[in-house]
């Protein structure tokens, strides 16, 4: 397996505008004749189906949610960023462009993270043409809030609910090609193979989620937009169906998988209140631009938070990092959060836990701006916890939130098998080590609405296009795998449910795995997985047949990839012997605990190649050069 | 907390289906509800018994796929809240619940408390969009947006298209939904050039799909939980009457378009 | 004609024409008790009004062919839109529990139908005079003249109403058609798009007022009549 980033050459400002040039196009007429499978429909996925759609592809979109507009895109509450400088206060590309790889702690690729903030502006334009109802000053126009590892204000805002009103945005892109009929939507809808045939991607088999039909669908390309891996950890702020079967799938036909150990976990959530958790709640970063976050300086301290007189309590943001402060990045914030909380300072009953407190913006603001700013936020919190946060601080802890790893892509966004396109969370191109917040939605729409209908179809212009039909024998291969494991994961009539399993395995890699990370930790926890996926195996239990809507058994088929993958992660994070970003590794910190990148032998992307079962992946490396920035110690001091 | 579910059952579309009782054991009221029915659902499969199949996903109360009506109410009932965001300590020890799909002839059954809601995509595909391709937009602040249209359009934005105003609607109609849609576009400068052909086709596919009548109840907008507002209802109510008094201002002719 | 056909096919303009042709009756019934208060004038003014109405055929006609195909015009819109909401939700909930919804608003259709059978009977009753049976006074509405041979309408009112039952059943079924037009109005602002969240409780509060003052304007008179009002003037 050969990685070619296909990063076009000539100045870095210079590169996305000579590739567009360079790019071959396809002929207006022509486009009908090339069939494209998007899977996924969140913003990556359904705004790429809907400008394909508009573009004249015909287009095929899964999804395994009922209707496309309840992809987890939707969850995002904060924001989106985009250089538009509407604030004059310094913003550029440029500075998008730094604050983004700086933010990802220099292991993101300079060429891709460039173009993102160069077409961030387009996102804004195309969201508002869109009916996006961005926030807005009195004078008509659109706000800005500031959000984590920046000194600008570059965040656009609809509410708590941006990803909510983004995705709607490229959702009604997507009805109104489905209404055309240049998209044909299959909702509850699950990919279980990648079918590649003479090493193109061209097609996939899906099974419906309500009949359990299996089908096989061919194309001249392959789109994943299948979002992160977080469930991996059983406890995340992902939705409940978010997995990693189709990444995997993938993967397993001979795509790289890129970067998995850098996963994020975000600062803001919900802490954990008992063992019955199905999954964590975010609240967003935003709100640290008007929160404090603080513990009692004293240990064990169990006064209530109001009891305990300012010069007691260490606003650590604060101190340590005085130019950013309570918008220090995500991983730092984490790490400072955890690091208080080993150190028994952490509040609330478990003890993982710390303030975010509102009494001073309240004071110097008005309950009423704040309301207006956060107050979905404030009765989500409430709903879950029966706290008034206007009166009593939040309780916040961090939790897993975001993978930045995710399958390798080249510059056009295809992976090393030539017809598979990765879009969004999915791929691992553009936040490195750590995504800043508000970048995610960024990435999504930037991939979907304006790097991926260019680059396409040059693809398709450039190379030599099989038709296969879906009675090829790689097709009806790929139907038999997928019906065998359908029916060996029925066979499982042992005794612990698919739940216990996956928390198990949650709760294995979010101490070994998670936060902070050891050789020693990511040894057990290599020589426990294969333990536990022969249990899972052997010992699993899923009722029902396949030939009905059955949702243990859907259950059960991403738990048992989620077996696999993990696995591939711990193995990642063991090779890298250095921290940066999601990825901290206690051997190297400094002297006051902050993670030591290892420049000199881990400047590269580390991408993974599929041996087959039960043999180690073999590892590929891109290295990673920086032509316009300068390698530098990350600070945020 | 020890309690009795009422749960409805049903195998497929064409089961006529029925209540079945299940006890849930050593609930804990920090417990979400849907915690407390995966809880139920584990012991059903340890059982060697297929579990209840139930939709939800994000679980934060935004995507709206969770969808139980709860002894009678939708979402259990309180105040801007779903299913997912309900927590057990609003329930008391030994009740009995009973836990009912969304009921609308328009949302058919596709297994136990699971129903069909893509009528409501269908309504969104009829014209719930403003017809933009990809690229070409002008300049985000090329048209200011009043921040009372911007945070009005807003409110009806929020709608999480979860169906609950069908569902609690005792004609099950569609209006809340429709109208949001519609009143979220409307309001816009954006959404104006397709403003009297939205309303009209929107309408038109939410007739077709089997929805009721709205008889101003106001059921809908009690259990909406992005408590969206009735009267958006009476905004689409208004822009429909002058679109369909309108009708096409245009002659018909026969000749075409430029060569 | 295109437009009545768009109109009776989407569920939005059954709504126009329930409010129009609503409106319209509205405005009938308060015509209607501001013509029949005059019984507090005295039998002159009561007959005399009444007279003019009998006499004048060319308003007469085709005021009672509007009313009777504004009528008709509402019942079977709402009968149809009652089958469609019927239809909407094939299987019912296990308990129907009224969220939000109102008393009067969840009533339209049984307020609707006894309003209808209480019209059916108050035609029959002042208006035909027939059977005679029916008004329980044992006397003839129809020979009732007073000393300018006109039709004494005001004995036969106070005749009429002093009959106990039939006076409770008018009280109460004006009782229910206000209680119709409560919500009836509310629905008329919302189904016309006349109501905004600025608006909203101005207009509640409006058609609380207004039914409120139909039902004591209409109540009064069997009261009235009831409590001895007329007693001496019919003797």
């Amino acid at each position: 397996m050969k990685l070619e980033s296909r990063i076009p050459s000539g100045p870095l400002a210079q590169k996305w505008d000579r590739h567009r040039f360079e790019s071959k196009l396809v002929n207006p007429a022509n486009k009908r004749k090339f069939d494209v499978i998007v899977v996924g429909s969140g913003l990556a996925g359904a705004s790429a189906a809907a400008s394909l759609g508009e573009l004249g592809y015909q287009v095929k979109c899964f999804c395994f949610q009922d209707s496309p507009r309840r992809a987890h895109s939707i969850a995002a509450q904060g924001g989106i960023n985009a250089a538009k400088n509407y604030q004059n206060d310094g913003d550029s590309v440029q500075r998008l462009f730094y604050d983004t790889i700086k933010g990802g702690d220099f292991r993101a690729r300079e060429a891709n993270v460039y173009r993102l903030a160069q077409v961030s502006a387009n996102i804004i334009d195309q969201c508002v043409a869109q009916g996006v109802p961005f926030a807005r000053e009195y004078g008509g126009l659109l706000a800005n809030r500031s959000f984590g590892g920046t000194q600008v204000s570059r965040t656009f805002y609809a509410r708590g609910q941006t990803g909510q009103q983004l995705l709607l945005g490229a959702y009604q892109a997507l009805a109104r090609q489905i209404a055309a009929g240049s998209v044909k939507m299959y909702p509850r809808t699950e990919m279980l193979e990648l079918v590649v045939v003479e090493g193109q991607a061209k097609g996939i088999v899906t099974r419906n989620l309500v009949t359990g039909e299996i089908l096989s669908h061919a194309a001249d390309a392959v789109v994943l937009a299948t979002g992160g891996y977080g469930n991996v950890f059983f406890l995340s702020t992902n939705a409940k169906g978010c997995n990693v079967t189709a990444l995997w799938r993938a993967y397993r036909r001979g795509a790289a998988f890129a970067n998995p150990c850098y996963t994020q976990i975000h600062p803001t959530c919900i802490p954990v209140s008992g063992d019955h958790q199905s999954k964590l709640t975010l609240m967003s970063e935003s709100l640290r631009n008007d929160g404090r976050v603080w513990v009692p300086k004293k240990k064990g301290d169990t006064r209530a938070p109001r009891d305990i007189p300012e010069e007691e309590r260490d606003y650590y943001l604060e101190r340590k990092y005085p130019s950013y402060g309570n918008l220090a990045p995500r991983d730092i914030s984490s790490r400072a959060a955890k690091e208080a909380c080993d150190a028994g300072r952490g509040v609330g009953s478990s003890g993982l836990g710390v303030y975010l407190d509102f009494a001073d913006s309240i004071q110097r603001l008005g309950e009423d701006k704040i309301r207006e700013r956060y107050g979905n936020l404030f009765d989500m919190y409430e709903k879950i916890t029966g706290e008034n946060a206007y009166r009593t601080p939040m309780r916040i802890y961090p939790a897993v939130h975001y993978a930045m790893g995710g399958l390798w892509v080249d510059y056009n966004l295809m992976s090393n098998l030539p017809g598979l396109f990765v879009l969004g969370e999915a791929n691992f191109s553009d936040h490195g080590a750590n995504r800043l917040g508000a970048s995610a939605l960024m990435q999504g729409l930037a991939d979907g609405y304006f790097v991926l209908p260019y680059t396409i179809g040059h693809y398709f212009a450039s190379t030599r296009q099989l038709k296969p039909a879906t009675s090829h024998p790689e097709f009806k291969k790929a139907e038999e795998e997928a019906r065998s494991r359908l029916a060996r994961l029925l066979s499982g009539k042992g005794k612990r449910t698919v739940l216990s399993l996956h928390r198990e395995l949650g709760k294995l890699l979010w101490e070994k795995c998670g936060m902070a990370r050891s050789e020693a930790g990511l040894k057990e926890a290599l020589r426990i997985i294969p333990g536990l996926r022969e249990e899972f195996w052997q010992n699993h239990l899923v009722p029902g047949n396949n030939e009905s809507f059955n949702q243990a058994l859907e259950y059960a088929g991403r738990v048992a990839d989620f077996m696999e993958f993990a696995e591939l992660l711990c193995a990642d994070a063991l090779h890298r012997n250095e921290s940066c970003g999601g990825h901290f590794r206690v051997e190297y910190q400094t002297e006051d605990g902050e993670a030591r990148r290892d420049d000199e032998n881990f400047s590269y992307v580390a991408a993974w190649e599929y041996q087959g079962e039960g043999r180690a992946p073999l590892l590929h490396k891109e290295p990673l050069t920086f032509e316009e920035l300068k390698l530098a110690t990350r600070s945020y001091k | 907390m020890n309690l009795t579910l009422k749960v409805w059952r049903q195998k497929d579309a064409k089961d006529p289906g029925r209540f079945e009782t299940y006890p849930a054991a050593n609930i804990l009221p920090d417990m979400s509800f849907l915690e407390m029915l995966d809880v139920v659902n584990e012991r059903l499969i340890e059982e060697g018994r297929e579990p209840i199949a139930c939709d939800s996903d994000c679980r934060e109360g935004i995507c709206g796929t969770c969808s139980l009506v709860i002894d009678g109410r939708p979402h259990g009932g309180h105040h801007g809240t779903t299913v997912c965001q309900l927590h057990m300590r609003h329930f008391q020890d030994g009740q009995t619940i009973t836990i009912e799909p969304w009921r609308a002839r328009a949302f058919p059954i596709l297994r136990d408390l699971v129903c069909d809601r893509t009528a409501l995509d269908r309504i969104i595909q009829a014209g719930g969009f403003v017809s933009v391709n990809t690229g070409g937009a002008p300049d985000g602040n090329a048209l200011p947006v009043s921040k009372t249209d911007a945070d009005l359009s807003m409110d009806a934005a929020a709608c999480i298209g979860c169906g609950a105003c069908v569902a609690a609607c005792k004609n099950a109609s569609a209006m809340l939904f429709v109208s949001a849609k519609v009143s979220h576009l409307g309001l816009l400068p954006q959404g104006q050039p397709e403003r009297e052909r939205r309303v009209l086709n929107m309408v038109k596919t939410m007739d077709e799909a089997g929805f009721g009548n709205c008889t101003v109840l106001g059921s809908c907008e009690a259990v909406c939980p992005k408590e969206v507002s009735l009267s958006f209802i009476a905004r689409m109510n208004r822009d429909y009457g002058w679109a369909i008094l309108r009708g096409n201002p245009r002659r018909q002719t026969g000749a075409g378009g430029a060569g | 004609m295109e437009l009545a056909n768009r109109l009776w096919r989407s569920s939005l303009g059954k709504k126009y024409l329930m409010a129009l042709s609503g409106c319209a009756l509205f405005l009938f019934v308060v015509g209607h008790m501001i013509g029949n208060l005059q019984v507090f004038l005295g039998p002159e003014a009561l007959n005399r009004y009444a007279h003019f109405l009998q006499s004048t055929p060319e308003i007469l006609w085709p005021a009672r062919l509007g009313l009777l195909a504004l009528v008709t015009l509402h019942v079977v819109t709402a009968i149809r839109l009652w089958a469609e909401n019927r239809a909407a939700r094939p299987v019912a909930y296990s308990t129907y529990t009224p969220i939000e919804a109102s008393y009067a608003s969840r009533t339209m259709v049984v307020s609707g139908v006894i309003v209808a059978a209480f019209i059916v009977f108050h035609l029959l009753h002042f208006t035909l005079q027939k059977p005679v049976g029916l008004n329980l006074s044992g006397q003839d509405f129809a020979q009732l003249h007073d000393a300018h041979q006109r039709h004494d309408v005001f004995r036969m009112v106070v005749v009429g109403f002093q009959q106990a039952p039939v006076s409770i059943f008018y009280i109460a079924a004006v009782g229910l058609l206000c209680l119709h037009l409560r919500h009836g109005l509310q629905a008329w602002f919302q189904s016309l798009g006349l109501r905004n969240e600025a608006w909203r409780r101005p207009i509640d509060t409006l058609a609380w007022v207004a039914a409120a003052v139909v039902f004591l304007g209409n109540s009064s008179i069997p009261v009235g009549i009831l409590l001895g009002f007329g007693k001496d003037m019919v003797k």
